[in-house]
């Protein structure tokens, strides 16, 4: 289980961009940060996976603990040694690697056997068919839906416990973000991998989660059961597309929905 | 042209070209890891002849050593030094300048071409060691008969072909490493991008020194070959040199290209020689480089370079 208590982040030492988030990951559980563009999702998960440190970024207050210890403050190989991998956002693939090149480098840091490895690809291609057809073409070629499937792949190769996935969905046609949603599923079923699933296509991401949190300039401003948020008429009118006057606005403008509760201001 | 030598050239420069390639190996490791493109690989060269000279005992030469160890003793010692010597630079050199502009990193690496240059000399001094150990006598010359070639026959001495053995065995090596192991993976996906490298629990740096070691490792062989032929001198870093057009040649990213760029370079600088003019067979310094400028401007990334992968 994973446990945020809190926690502020700062890049380059002046830009506070976390303002005291907590949020927890129970075992097994698909959760959703959701929340508009510049609120801090991404410095979230990076915050977990340890590779903030490679962009200035600290988290200066607060806990992160995983299984009960602390994990802030690991370099990003202890972390994934430790079962959390994230997959970044924009489908970062090794270009110029094959397709079945760049699911073994999700196993890198593994002792594994010849045997072990074979085993893992399989499973990779179970989850994925398609990319079994494409395991010798260069990554760099696939298309876009082909390309998440590889990061996702390469991220199932590290055998987390955890994975922090960063808007799965961007620039796909929705009828691929339906295939890929269905795997994050299997996965988090058949493999029992717990999810924290970064996104702004809410509709996809309440529809899969079981719990979810509203994000807003580095503050959590909402949160509950996934399908309680989903009749939340605040998030109907700003994911969900369902608004009728036009224009956007923030929460802040809101005045019916309950905020919640912090412990700082 | 005088067609009766061009057999011999032709071989001749062949065969100098596995060095040269194995010495541009180097660089295009260190440049594919990291971007940095290292200036002071032609000086670990050198440094590495020098320091394989001082394992062999140095004779009476002035700088010699203390230890009086057999050419292959000598080797294998200064390619352990010489490994150590990698991943100091890395930790002590680089390290500190992650997240400095590239170029900054790359005037790092042409001060550090200045302090081999100067710790060799002080601990070597700089004259001329003509007893590098030679493993035959010039004497020793393999022919091949080839009729309508000078002498019907090609003459090569034993020397130049053992270096291109060893080099391009040492090459092949070295690149079956780095395209069929787990680590060469590690090293494949960290030269692409260091970000996703490190979420997918690469240990980046550990990549980065194991890159500075047997790039240590590449040059002091490579300078063990060239002393072989040439002798021991603080020209060797200048001679080394001519392992950047190969690079350009082959496309900075290609370590095939590269092992390939030097046995083309070899190749032009001994055929040059085969002509008739004395003009053109004075033009063997700069024949690479002509050829290297018709090259780039027909494929600008290099024979053997990675095209831009433009598809999002
Ligand atoms: N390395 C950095 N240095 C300084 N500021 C940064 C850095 N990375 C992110 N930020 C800032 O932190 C804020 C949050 O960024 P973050 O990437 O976490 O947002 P996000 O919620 O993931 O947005 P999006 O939905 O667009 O991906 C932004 O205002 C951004 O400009
Ligand atoms: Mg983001």
């Amino acid at each position: 289980m994973l446990q945020i208590n809190n926690i502020e982040v700062v890049y380059s030492d002046v830009i506070l961009v976390l303002r005291g988030i907590s949020l927890a990951v129970p075992e097994k559980r698909i959760v959703s940060l959701l929340g508009a563009n510049g609120a801090g999702k991404s410095t979230t998960l990076k915050a977990i996976s340890g590779l903030l440190r490679t962009q200035q970024g600290e988290v200066t207050r607060g806990s992160i603990e995983w299984d009960g210890e602390r994990i802030d403050g690991r370099s990003p190989d202890e972390i994934v040694q430790m079962g959390i991998v994230q997959v970044l956002e924009g489908r970062r693939l090794f270009e110029h690697l094959t397709v079945e090149e760049n699911l073994r480098t999700g196993a890198v840091f593994r002792r594994t056997s010849d045997a072990e490895l074979r085993r893992d690809l399989d499973e990779v291609y179970g989850y994925f068919p398609r990319l079994a057809e494409f395991r010798r073409r260069t990554a760099g070629y696939l298309s876009g839906g082909e390309q998440q499937m590889v990061v996702i792949g390469r991220a199932l190769m590290a055998k987390p416990k955890l994975m922090l996935m960063d808007e799965p969905s961007l620039g796909l046609a929705p009828l691929l973000v339906q295939s890929i949603f269905e795997v994050i599923g299997r996965i988090n079923e058949e493999s029992g991998v717990s999810i924290l699933l970064v996104e702004q296509n809410a509709n996809v991401a309440l529809r899969s989660a079981s719990h979810a949190y509203v994000m807003e300039t580095g503050r959590i401003v909402l949160d509950g059961p996934a399908e309680q948020l989903a009749e939340n008429a605040d998030i109907k009118e700003f994911y969900l597309g369902m608004t009728q006057v036009g224009g956007r606005k923030s929460y802040r403008d809101v005045k019916h929905y309950k905020r919640r509760k912090r412990w700082l201001g | 042209m005088n067609w009766s030598l061009v057999p011999q050239q032709f071989v001749t420069g062949i065969l100098n070209g596995g060095t040269i390639g194995l010495i541009a190996l180097g660089i295009v490791l260190i440049y594919k890891s990291s971007e940095v493109f290292n200036f002071a690989h032609g000086h670990l060269v050198m440094f590495g002849a020098f320091l394989t000279w001082w394992f062999t005992g140095g004779g009476a030469e002035p700088g010699a050593g203390f230890i009086d160890l057999p050419l292959w003793g000598a080797v294998v010692a200064a390619l352990i030094v010489s490994m150590g010597l990698g991943l100091v630079i890395e930790r002590f050199a680089l390290r500190p300048m992650t997240g400095q502009p590239l170029l900054a990193i790359m005037l790092m690496t042409l001060g550090l071409a200045q302090l081999f240059e100067g710790t060799t000399a002080i601990l070597f001094g700089v004259e001329l060691k003509s007893n590098f150990p030679a493993p035959f006598s010039p004497s020793d010359v393999l022919v091949i008969p080839f009729p309508g070639a000078f002498g019907d026959a090609i003459r090569l001495k034993y020397t130049l072909v053992a270096t291109f053995v060893v080099a391009t065995l040492a090459a092949v090596v070295f690149i079956w490493f780095f395209n069929s192991t787990k680590t060469g993976l590690a090293m494949r996906a960290t030269a692409e991008d260091h970000e996703v490298a490190r979420s997918v629990g690469i240990k980046v740096r550990r990549v980065f020194g194991l890159s500075w070691g047997i790039a240590g490792v590449i040059a002091t062989l490579g300078g063990v070959l060239l002393a072989t032929v040439s002798g021991v001198s603080l020209n060797l870093s200048t001679v080394a040199l001519i392992a950047f057009p190969a690079i350009l040649l082959g496309g900075l990213e290609s370590l095939g290209g590269a092992l390939l760029g030097g046995f083309a370079i070899g190749l032009v600088q001994a055929l040059v020689q085969a002509s008739r003019l004395i003009e053109v067979r004075n033009s063997s310094e700069i024949a690479p480089y002509l050829l290297l400028l018709v090259v780039l401007l027909i494929r600008p990334e290099g024979l053997f370079g990675q095209k831009r992968i433009e598809r999002i």
